[in-house]
């Protein structure tokens, strides 16, 4: 086991190392105004210095060097343009909670609702919870999220009275982002679940216990639903990366004061240290959720982790 | 003998597509304490259906539409709850399935899913069903049971597993098994260790055996009864050495002439001409007819009754009307009648 999260852990670091080159180098190809405050009013000596001073001239792979002992020294850099000479981590950590909280309480409300949906669309195959899940599912899927969070923003803050925009004492106006944002996932748990319940239901370890006199309902829950979770575990990477995407634009939208706005908003600065911090934080969590469904997948399935250690006989 | 499960005209029925279909004709069989019986025939003869029935496991589109299925005094015939069910299933009928490798949950050690089955039908603290699995599973002859319970079905081979499937549907001491197909998936040198096994634990525990097969190597080797059957009916049902040696039906008759058998050369194999009935529609006269060349005119026409050739023995066929023609069974039969080759 501790092997196993080992192997999971070096695989990962690796993965993050070249996440980060590559976004190091491909925001060296952006212009380079994106390093200045005021660009237009300097004249070409002084920017020359500039650059030199903060190491841009440099060889690539110098930079790259310099870059990775900065950040394992846990620097990220200082911001030019979005608060100029700001130190990055300070403004993330100032950022980043409101962030975790909305993001986090929209995958926990995502599995509140996706789970039963999916469990209750694969026990009424094609009777009505079905029906009202795969409806669900396709409008979900089909719309563009950005058509849905408007419209949700328009009309459900009209019907229910809410404010339009974010703040972060009045507790209704988390309600809509947070809502919106689990949308996604909740449509995504509830389609693979009910798919994967629906497999674990037609195969011949249900049928025994059914012939050895499993309630039907422990069943479900013993069996099926416990059996059906494992290959569940693999989709809350892509949860995270989806609930991210969603954070992005539903920020903007309510003006909340995120890391998914302020990507928005360095973006259109042009603040590339910024940027590019934002980025690599965004894989990190990426990653660490992928580490993560890889080692809960090691925990509940046997199959994996004792894999090697000894074979069917 | 008083019998310990008794099927009386039971007609099975399923929904497909819109159409009926007529799965079980009107069968009736009467199963004894201690016995074993096989119950032989082809895909879709309604062999598994017939026994689904005795634990209420039909699919969900299908349903008993008319008969008695008796038991300790029960009609299960009449069954419709799930908790009706949970006092027959695994307690006092338990199945053995076909295929070991995939019919154990994945995830769970194989003591867990004994344990499972021991706690559903005795109350019983988790110690002393502990206990118990670890009895099953010695007495299905896996070594270090200890051990072995804390592992999962993927460090299992198939005839482990095939014997884990055993252990858990001995553990609650039913008073029948039902094996359907228990060799079909496992190569043969471990087919003979399960068949051994299940005889022995039949003689132990005083099981009444149903076999489902269509593997007559099998039905020789543990069969005291067998029952053919033939597009939902049992057209002949008779002690294993009257069927074999002294068979009625012309069903029968081409399924022994279709064996292959050992030390016969240079001719091809038997086979039954034509493809089994089509069920969605009523059957008139004898369902083997079209495919027997040997039918009379009232096959066609008229379903022929159970005439009884012994007290154990009885086919379902005109031949056996005192009206009809004489009419010798094909060689190849005729050879086992002499007993110049054995099965």
């Amino acid at each position: 086991m501790l092997k196993y999260c080992l192997k999971r852990l070096g695989a990962s670091l690796i993965t993050l190392v070249i996440i980060i080159s590559v976004v190091f180098i491909l925001v060296r190809q952006m212009p380079i105004e994106g390093y200045f405050d005021n660009f237009d009013k300097l004249d070409e000596a002084v920017i020359e210095a500039t650059l030199q001073k903060m190491g841009l001239r440099d060889p690539i792979f110098v930079q790259l060097k310099n870059f990775f002992v900065q950040l394992l020294h846990g620097d990220l850099g200082t911001s030019v343009r979005y608060r100029i000479g700001a130190p990055i981590a300070g403004i993330i950590a100032e950022k980043a909670p409101i962030s975790a909280q909305i993001g986090l309480s929209s995958m926990a409300v995502a599995l509140v609702l996706g789970i039963p949906l999916g469990a209750a669309m694969a026990r009424s195959k094609s009777k009505f919870w079905d029906k009202f899940g795969t409806l669900f599912i396709v409008l979900i899927t089909a719309v563009p999220s950005a058509v849905y969070y408007i419209f949700i923003q328009m009309y459900a803050t009209e019907w229910f009275h809410i404010p339009m925009l974010f703040d972060r004492h009045n507790f209704v106006t988390w309600l809509l982002p947070i809502f919106s944002m689990a949308l996604g996932n909740i449509a995504y748990y509830a389609m693979w679940l009910r798919r994967y319940m629906v497999d674990e239901m037609n195969k011949d370890y249900v049928r025994l216990a059914r012939a050895k006199g499993v309630p039907e309902k422990k069943m479900m829950m013993r069996h099926v639903f416990r059996n059906a979770f494992v290959p569940m575990i693999q989709y809350i990477p892509s949860s995270i990366l989806y609930t991210i995407g969603g954070s992005i634009y539903v920020e903007s939208l309510y003006s909340i004061p995120g890391m998914g706005g302020l990507l928005v908003d360095v973006i259109g600065r042009q603040d590339n240290p910024m940027v590019q911090a934002i980025v690599i934080i965004y894989s990190c969590i990426g990653i660490v959720g992928l580490l993560l469904g890889d080692i809960l997948m090691g925990v509940l399935d046997p199959r994996i982790s004792f894999a090697k250690k000894e074979g069917a006989r | 003998m008083e019998s310990i499960l008794s099927v009386k005209n039971l007609n099975v029925k399923f929904r497909l597509r819109g159409r009926v279909l007529h799965a079980i004709r009107d069968v009736s069989l009467d199963l004894f304490p201690g016995e074993s019986l096989a119950i032989v025939g082809e895909s879709g003869s309604g062999k598994t259906v017939l026994t689904k029935t005795f634990i209420g496991l039909l699919d969900a589109n299908g349903w008993v539409d008319s008969g008695e299925i008796l038991y300790g005094g029960h009609n299960l015939a009449e069954f419709k709850t799930e908790p009706q069910w949970r006092t027959i299933r695994g307690r006092e009928i338990a199945m053995v399935m076909q295929d070991p490798m995939t019919s154990l949950n994945p995830l769970k050690t194989i003591g867990a899913q004994i344990i499972e089955a021991i706690l559903l039908h005795q109350h019983v603290s988790h110690e002393e069903a502990h206990r118990q699995m670890i009895e099953a599973l010695s007495a299905v002859g896996i070594a270090e049971p200890e051990r072995r319970s804390r592992q999962y079905p993927h460090e299992f081979s198939g005839g482990m597993r095939q014997r884990v499937v055993i252990a858990i549907a001995v553990a609650c001491r039913p008073k029948i098994l039902i094996c359907d197909e228990p060799t079909t998936a496992l190569d043969v040198t471990i087919q003979a260790q399960i068949l051994e096994l299940i005889k022995i634990l039949r003689q132990k525990l005083h099981l009444t055996c149903v076999y489902i097969t269509h593997d007559f190597g099998v039905v020789a080797n543990v069969a005291d009864r067998i029952a053919v059957m033939y597009a939902g009916d049992i057209v002949e049902i008779g002690s294993c050495e009257e069927i074999f040696y002294d068979p009625r039906h012309p069903y029968t008759w081409a399924l022994l002439s279709s064996l292959p058998q050992l030390g016969r050369r240079g001719e091809p194999l038997y086979t039954i001409q034509g493809a089994p009935p089509n069920l969605f529609q009523e059957i008139r006269g004898d369902a083997f007819a079209p495919r027997n060349p040997h039918a009379l005119k009232i096959d066609f026409e008229e379903r022929p009754p159970y005439f009884d050739v012994s007290e154990t023995h009885k086919a379902r066929t005109w031949l056996l009307d005192p009206r009809a023609p004489r009419l010798d069974p094909p060689e190849s039969v005729q050879a086992l009648r002499r007993r110049e080759v054995r099965v």
